[in-house]
């Protein structure tokens, strides 16, 4: 028998008569629902491992013109293609030298485990590139297992000491980083554990919140005193570098150079860290793509290019990633997410004793999942490298994890010679701006590059 | 380098003097860095400093260092083993992350004096100005006169003395240093409070005013010592972070 419509006027054989509709808010989508949300149950904000998540204009916007009539390239599997690179030349009686310009980024032990920090230093002196130290100052581990090791002077100068700034190969006196300029450092108390606390002289235990600014100096003057006693402490022998996150780059390289030092370190948004407020890694300072330009143009302007080096950093991923920053003008880049990543990072398992586990459930149980976490400041690391627990930091074999680094360091400076090849270069210092197109136009205003098949370059030329 | 005077017999140790009108400050510590170990010398005598920076940093010996005027900034910086004395004024950051040995000094002393210091003793006769003792990590500071505001701010471990007055927010953000104070507190910073002074206060603060060369009576003093309530992330100490 035939049924009449019902009275929403849904058909008889319409399984959902009821229709939900599913139009989101552009402003307060389901992230911004799920933040003001947990806002109100706990009245803190979030505090969160890693870098920005957003999307930003990056090194992924621009293209290399390579060799063809106008330009010829190298033979990519013949021709040599020098990546030698020197950082510290201008006052240092030692400068840095290195076999390739790609470094290992400052991460703290506290941060990592030491059986990541001695990973970190085997890779690198097989490599023949640097560590950095990080805020917790230096373990024995890394200052054995890397040949090459940068210590980091910071606000908060937990662990800092004589002894371990004669042992350096270079000084980081930092001013600020990527993900949270302006802010301090942060430790969370699951990952004060008594080695760490000792190290930097605090109770175990404790949520650990360094200082933004340094105890004794402040401004550009004073660190130009700063950074003559630390050259007056190392007798002159080694390179100082001066870090900042990236903000008013422009002003803070011509600073930074003004105030002595030998290596200008600029670490754009996309930088990570081990714990802040995710306020500060998404709404604080501007993508690296932009600052390089803005470093070098003062290094330009104040003729110090060649003079004063200058390293980049934050998301920094790729081979291309760090042709492209060559080719802006940067002398190496630091490389800090990255390494966890080769490591392990956002793995689904791990590999301890000769087999490999998997780590789903311990995601799981930090509210994640595998290629999503950013759980660092918990110091629940599945992986075992963020972590200070005993048995946790077992899941990282030092031995495995210097050979995985190893091979994506390898792995990117590949990438980085046949693209300077294809250009035509047999140095990759020998890249160039030139050498490079912006996809967008918000990429070509950055990097001061034409967008490609034109001529303009926004706020620079025409059409 | 200026002169130099042999040990005698009575054991006393050979000295040197730089004049620093006439030797740079980089001789000097080049000279403390390298050449002083192993040299019989254990005193030296710094003429004519002139407020210039730098002078006496990162001395790793036991010495005697007389500083015969003013200092400019890090005098004594990350000092290990000298007893080094200002007989004068100094500027920032004296005596900044010393390890061990003694800075004196017998004038004033301007900001962060003995910031970050991990042991040893600093003595400021005078007056001390902001952030005397911040982020301190060991060092015992005695001041004979006034600190300015913000000092002992996130000062971690060690003791700080104050004989005169303090400023405002006195011991912000405190972890596990103490204050005594002998004058008048003008504020207290977030996170310390005033506590009562133990036998164990007494007895040490006794042995450290006469260290540093005061006269005074350690029941003259208060305490002050992080209240703890900063130590872990609270949603009611909301304006606290």
């Amino acid at each position: 028998m035939k049924q009449p419509p019902n009275a929403l006027g849904s058909l008889p054989s319409d399984p959902s008569p009821r229709r939900i509709q599913r139009e989101e808010s552009a402003g307060f989508d389901r992230r911004i629902i799920d933040y003001i949300h947990n806002a109100a149950a706990h009245g803190l904000y979030e505090i969160r491992g890693l870098g920005a998540k957003r999307s930003l204009p990056s090194f992924d916007d621009l293209v290399f013109l390579a060799g063809s009539v106008t330009r010829y390239p190298l033979e990519g599997y013949r021709e040599k293609c020098h990546t030698r690179t020197v950082l510290g030349t201008r006052f240092a009686k030692k400068p840095v030298e290195l076999d390739i310009p790609i470094t290992f980024a400052g991460m703290s032990f506290g941060s990592l485990s030491a059986r990541v920090k001695e990973a970190l230093g085997r890779a690198a002196t097989e490599l023949g590139t640097s560590t950095t130290t990080g805020d917790g100052g230096m373990t024995q581990e890394e200052r054995q297992s890397s040949k090459t090791l940068v210590y980091q002077c910071l606000p908060s100068r937990y662990g800092f000491n004589p002894d371990d700034l004669r042992r350096a190969d270079a000084i980081e006196v930092v001013i600020g980083q990527g993900a949270k300029p302006g802010g301090g450092g942060m430790l969370l108390g699951q990952k004060v554990n008594p080695r760490v606390a000792k190290m930097r002289t605090l109770p175990e235990g404790i949520d650990q919140r360094s200082a933004c600014r340094h105890p004794d100096w402040t401004g550009p003057d004073d660190l130009v005193i700063k950074i003559n006693e630390l050259r007056e402490i190392t007798d002159w022998q080694i390179p100082i570098y001066v870090k900042v996150g990236a903000t008013r780059t422009y002003n803070d390289v011509k600073l930074a150079v003004h105030s002595g030092a030998d290596v200008v370190v600029v670490d754009g948004m996309q930088g990570g860290t081990a714990a802040t407020q995710t306020v500060f890694i998404e709404h604080v300072g501007i993508p690296t793509l932009a600052a390089v330009r803005q470093a070098v143009e003062a290094l330009e302007e104040m003729d110090m290019r060649g003079t004063v080096q200058l390293v980049v950093s934050g998301g920094i991923r790729t081979g291309a990633d760090v042709a492209k920053a060559l080719a802006l003008g940067a002398d190496a880049v630091s490389v800090g997410q990255g390494t966890l990543i080769a490591l392990g990072c956002n793995h689904e398992s791990y590999f301890q004793d000769g087999a490999s586990h998997g780590a789903e459930d311990d995601y799981a149980m930090l509210g994640t999942a595998p290629g999503y976490c950013h759980h660092c400041h918990t110091g629940r690391c599945p992986v075992g490298i963020t972590t200070q627990d005993a048995i946790l930091e077992q899941r990282l074999d030092p031995m495995i994890g210097a050979k995985r680094l190893k091979n994506y360091f390898q792995t990117m400076n590949m990438e980085l010679t046949t693209l300077a090849r294809a250009c035509g270069k047999s140095n990759v210092h020998h890249l160039e701006r030139e050498d490079l197109v912006a996809l967008t136009i918000e990429a070509a205003a950055m990097a001061r590059v034409p967008l490609a098949g034109t001529s303009w370059i926004p706020g620079v030329t025409g059409f | 380098m200026d002169s130099m005077s042999a040990g005698n017999s009575n054991g006393a140790a050979a000295a040197r003097t730089f004049d620093l009108a006439r030797t740079s400050v980089r001789e000097l510590n080049q000279f403390l860095h390298s050449d002083l170990a192993g040299s019989g010398i254990g005193h030296i005598d710094v003429l004519h400093p002139s407020g210039a920076h730098s002078i006496a940093v990162g001395v790793n010996h036991p010495v005697d260092i007389d500083i015969r005027g003013q200092g400019g900034y890090y005098v004594g910086g990350m000092n290990k083993f000298a007893n080094i004395t200002v007989h004068g004024n100094v500027g920032w950051g004296v005596a900044e992350n010393m390890m061990s040995g003694s800075v004196r000094v017998t004038g004033f002393a301007s900001e962060s004096a003995g910031a970050s210091g991990h042991g040893g003793l600093l003595v400021v006769e005078g007056d001390a100005s902001l952030r005397c003792g911040i982020a301190m990590k060991g060092i015992d500071i005695v001041v004979g006169g006034r600190v300015g505001n913000y000092s002992a701010f996130m000062a971690q471990a060690g003791r700080l003395v104050i004989c005169g007055d303090a400023g405002d927010a006195l011991g912000d953000s405190l972890y596990e240093a103490v204050i005594y104070v002998r004058g008048r507190i003008h504020s207290l910073g977030a996170d310390a409070r005033q506590e009562d002074m133990t036998e164990a206060d007494r007895a040490g603060l006794a042995d450290l005013l006469k260290r540093a060369g005061f006269p005074y009576d350690p029941g003259e003093f208060k305490r002050v010592a992080s209240a703890r309530s900063l130590y872990h992330w609270n949603a009611d100490a909301n304006q606290e972070y």
